[in-house]
């Protein structure tokens, strides 16, 4: 399943949906949001989603590794609106019959929902200023050559 | 031809809409759209190399051909996650 939300992340719930009787191993990925950004302190962050192409392209990432390492189920949970420091903003769970498959596939779909999922966060810092988080080329590259 | 431009986050703030309605040349390409958006407004011009176009909900190249009602949306840098 996946879903945006702009309520808490409820973890156990999602990790006892994931969790199938045939499945050895279960990975999961926890994204919280951070108190600092390149050396300034952040005291707040907002997501910002384009919600019908987002749920589409996360859709079309959990079938493509669903299908590349047969995973019995996939959960990818992502924040919008906004969310305190300290917060889980994704929640990302894989389920499989053996670990390096469960390994794989995370690495796999975090990577690539940084890279393509339309979602942007907006920080707020101590001093009053507000600020898309801005990726640099360099970055994405590095994201790219990464996944 | 009209096309629906939606904008989102920093393309947002640089257009002071979420969205708008651009009438464009039938045969257009998404890259003329982009272009036609900038010369109307140039603070989009730094932006044009790291700015992706979606067309009804999927990521297209360049030279690709926009229809009549198309929605089409400007996509900076996504930083999920």
């Amino acid at each position: 399943m996946v879903k945006i939300t702009d309520s808490s992340i409820n973890i156990e719930k999602l990790l006892v949906q994931v969790t199938k009787p045939e499945s050895g191993a279960v990975n999961v990925f926890i994204g919280t949001t951070r108190n600092h950004s390149h050396g300034r302190k952040v005291t707040g962050l907002e997501y910002e989603a384009y919600l019908p192409m987002a749920l589409k392209t996360l859709e079309e990432l959990q079938q493509e590794a669903k299908s590349r390492w047969g995973l019995h189920d996939v959960a990818i949970v992502h924040r919008v609106g906004k969310v305190q420091v300290g917060e889980t903003c994704v929640f990302i769970a894989v389920s499989s019959a053996h670990r390096d498959e469960a390994y794989q596939a995370s690495r796999f779909l975090i990577d690539k929902l940084k890279l393509v999922v339309p979602i942007w966060k907006r920080e707020f810092f101590e001093d009053g200023t507000v600020e898309w988080s801005q990726q640099t080329h360099e970055q994405t590259t590095e994201t790219r050559h990464n996944s | 031809m009209k096309v629906r431009v939606k904008f989102f986050s920093i393309a947002k703030d640089l257009a002071g809409v979420d969205e708008t309605v651009v009438e464009i040349p039938s045969g257009s390409s998404a890259e003329t759209l982009l272009d036609q958006l900038i010369a109307r407004n140039p603070r989009f011009v730094d932006w044009k190399p790291s700015l992706r176009l979606a067309v009804n909900q999927e990521y297209v190249r360049n030279g690709h051909l926009l229809r009549e009602n198309d929605e089409v949306a400007v996509i900076p840098p996504v930083s999920g996650g």
